[in-house]
């Protein structure tokens, strides 16, 4: 990814509290340097953000016999930020049956992360 | 269901329904019963697919349905019963309910006290008078929430969102993710009226443009949205000449703001507040009419459902001791009043004698953002009697300054008490 390579220092907005601290984020000798952070959490977060960033995805699956068209969805835990639309791809072909519970994995182990796709509800 | 009568009666199996009717029954009274207009309960977290709920609480970030499934299995096991798919006709002071649905017909209910959890609606096109031609694909930002998390429509393909509240932002991202473009996000204020974590989770992380201090001046197109034109506004909100710019989509989604839904409240003569729309309430969430309490967004506009769930809490037991007789209306009320760059505080009024326990939780939101550390204050006429230190205040996030008994103590014989926020 190029920001690994972050020879130009990057502006990141904290999101580790509501706060929103505006950090400056740049890579020198193979160290990453984080200014402007109000915080400890907010220099993990800034160098979380540029070594690995991640994200919930929430999203819905299809569902025969259900209540709805549609069942809601996430992953387990906080998802790799560059695979999120090839998740999505996943997750939009995906066809469950009813009845669902809330905690019921829909995905397992999605493209080789160890992270599963969840329902996020019952459903009858 | 047989009887007609019930003790607690919850008008609304959002948030503040689920909790309220989950605290009244653990508080002692017999019947309790949940009234809800849509097919099944949870109202809208469970179009609110997004992670991010139950932070407070739980201390877990979830989606929408997963909080609410909590409550529903609550619910459920305490053998709370509920009406679905049924509609409140008229509520009076006596707490008298009509009702209507399709399984139970038309039915009259008789309660001791009724919980009013409506939560809001949006603001829609008419509210924030729009120009224009009145073509199909103008939606409220939660209406095409609902379409395409739960009945899985998508109501276009290219989007502008006027508002950079949550809901808007959310559907953002939400939409991008089925495969649609976001033009660009509007917002009319200098400022950002969500949360920062959702400007840079839904709109940042996929380039999506946010034009502070823009508005719609004209929605183009026949029978479909062919484009808007945006403009740029001044500090007085003044259409700027020569800023503007056409943008082509064949969808405009509105997050313009929600007000609280209080058609019932009003039939039954609880008096409103002029600035939330809400329920005037006291610490118990008790409205004017004795007997009748309310809690959630139909009272004010909470930022996070954690502070709903509180609230539905506080208002379910006091429901329920009045139902039990074990508590009236307050005789001895306290004002507090906004002072200071303080929009307004909930509750509005409030009985010390009742707080010689427990703390006192005052929610208030600010009028303007102060990018700057301030003080929340507490003031009895010119004393200060506690304060609060905080980095900054944002209109977008609710503040809490919470009153101790001995604070209360030294309002006891005191009209009003004023609550400010000012720079340290």
């Amino acid at each position: 990814m190029e920001r690994n390579k972050l020879e130009q220092p990057m502006e990141i907005i904290c999101v580790a509290c509501p706060k929103g601290c505006r950090l400056e984020a740049r890579r020198k000798n193979g160290e990453i340097l984080v200014s402007h952070a109000g915080c400890k959490r907010g220099k993990q977060y800034a160098i979380g953000e540029i070594t690995d960033p991640r994200r919930m995805v929430a999203s819905t699956v299809r569902i025969q016999g259900g209540l709805h068209p549609l069942i809601p969805v996430y992953t387990s835990e906080p998802f790799p930020k560059d695979q999120i639309f090839q998740l999505l791809d996943q997750i939009r072909t995906t066809r469950i049956q009813s009845p669902v519970k809330a905690g019921d994995i829909v995905i397992k182990d999605a493209l080789g992360t160890g992270i599963d796709v969840v329902a996020s509800r019952d459903m009858a | 269901m047989n009887t007609n009568r019930f003790d607690v009666v919850i008008i609304g199996s959002g948030p503040g329904g689920l909790a309220s009717a989950i605290a009244a029954k653990k508080n002692g009274v017999g019947s309790v019963l949940i009234i809800e207009r849509d097919l099944e309960l949870g109202g809208i977290l469970l179009q609110c697919i997004h992670n991010g709920f139950g932070v407070e609480i739980f201390k877990e970030d979830l989606p929408g349905p997963t909080y609410a499934q909590r409550f529903i299995d609550e619910v459920r096991q305490l053998g709370i019963e509920t009406m679905l798919d049924t509609m409140v006709l008229n509520l009076s002071a006596d707490r008298r309910l009509t009702l209507t649905s399709k399984t139970h017909g038309y039915r009259e209910i008789q309660a001791k006290s009724i919980i009013l959890a409506m939560g809001c609606r949006e603001r829609t096109r008419a509210q924030v008078r729009l120009p224009g031609t009145r073509p199909a694909g103008v939606y409220t930002a939660g209406t095409a929430q609902r379409w395409v998390n739960v009945e899985g429509f998508m109501p276009g393909k290219r989007f502008v969102i006027l508002g950079s509240g949550d809901i808007g932002m959310i559907m953002a991202r939400r939409l991008t993710f089925e495969g649609a473009k976001v033009e660009r996000v509007l917002e009319i204020m200098p400022y950002l009226s969500g949360l920062t974590r959702n400007y840079v989770q839904c709109l940042q992380d996929f380039d999506i443009p946010l034009k502070l201090q823009h508005t719609v001046k004209r929605i183009i197109g026949d029978q479909r949205v062919e484009a808007v034109e945006t403009v740029a506004v001044d500090a007085h909100w003044q259409p700027i000449p020569g800023s503007e710019e056409i943008i082509p989509c064949d969808t405009l989604l509105l997050s313009v703001g929600l007000i609280p839904e209080n058609e019932l409240s009003r039939q039954a003569g609880v008096r409103l507040h002029p600035l939330t729309n809400g329920p005037v309430v006291d610490a118990d969430f008790h409205t004017n009419i004795p007997g009748i309490f309310a809690a959630g967004n139909v009272v004010h506009v909470y930022d996070l459902v954690d502070w709903v769930t509180e609230a539905g809490y506080t208002a379910g037991k006091s429901a329920a001791l009045y139902a039990q007789g074990k508590r009236n209306l307050p005789g001895q009320t306290i004002i507090t009043s906004a002072g200071k760059n303080v929009r307004y505080i909930v509750p509005h009024h409030f009985d010390p004698s009742r707080h010689i326990e427990n703390d006192l939780p005052l929610q208030m939101r600010v009028s303007r953002p102060i990018e700057k550390p301030v003080w929340v204050e507490a003031l009895a006429g010119s004393e200060h009697i506690t304060r609060r230190a905080l980095p900054y205040a944002r209109p977008g996030e609710m503040i809490t300054l919470a009153l101790k008994p001995d604070h209360l103590q030294k309002f006891a014989g005191l009209g009003t008490i004023t609550i400010q926020i000012v720079e340290r």
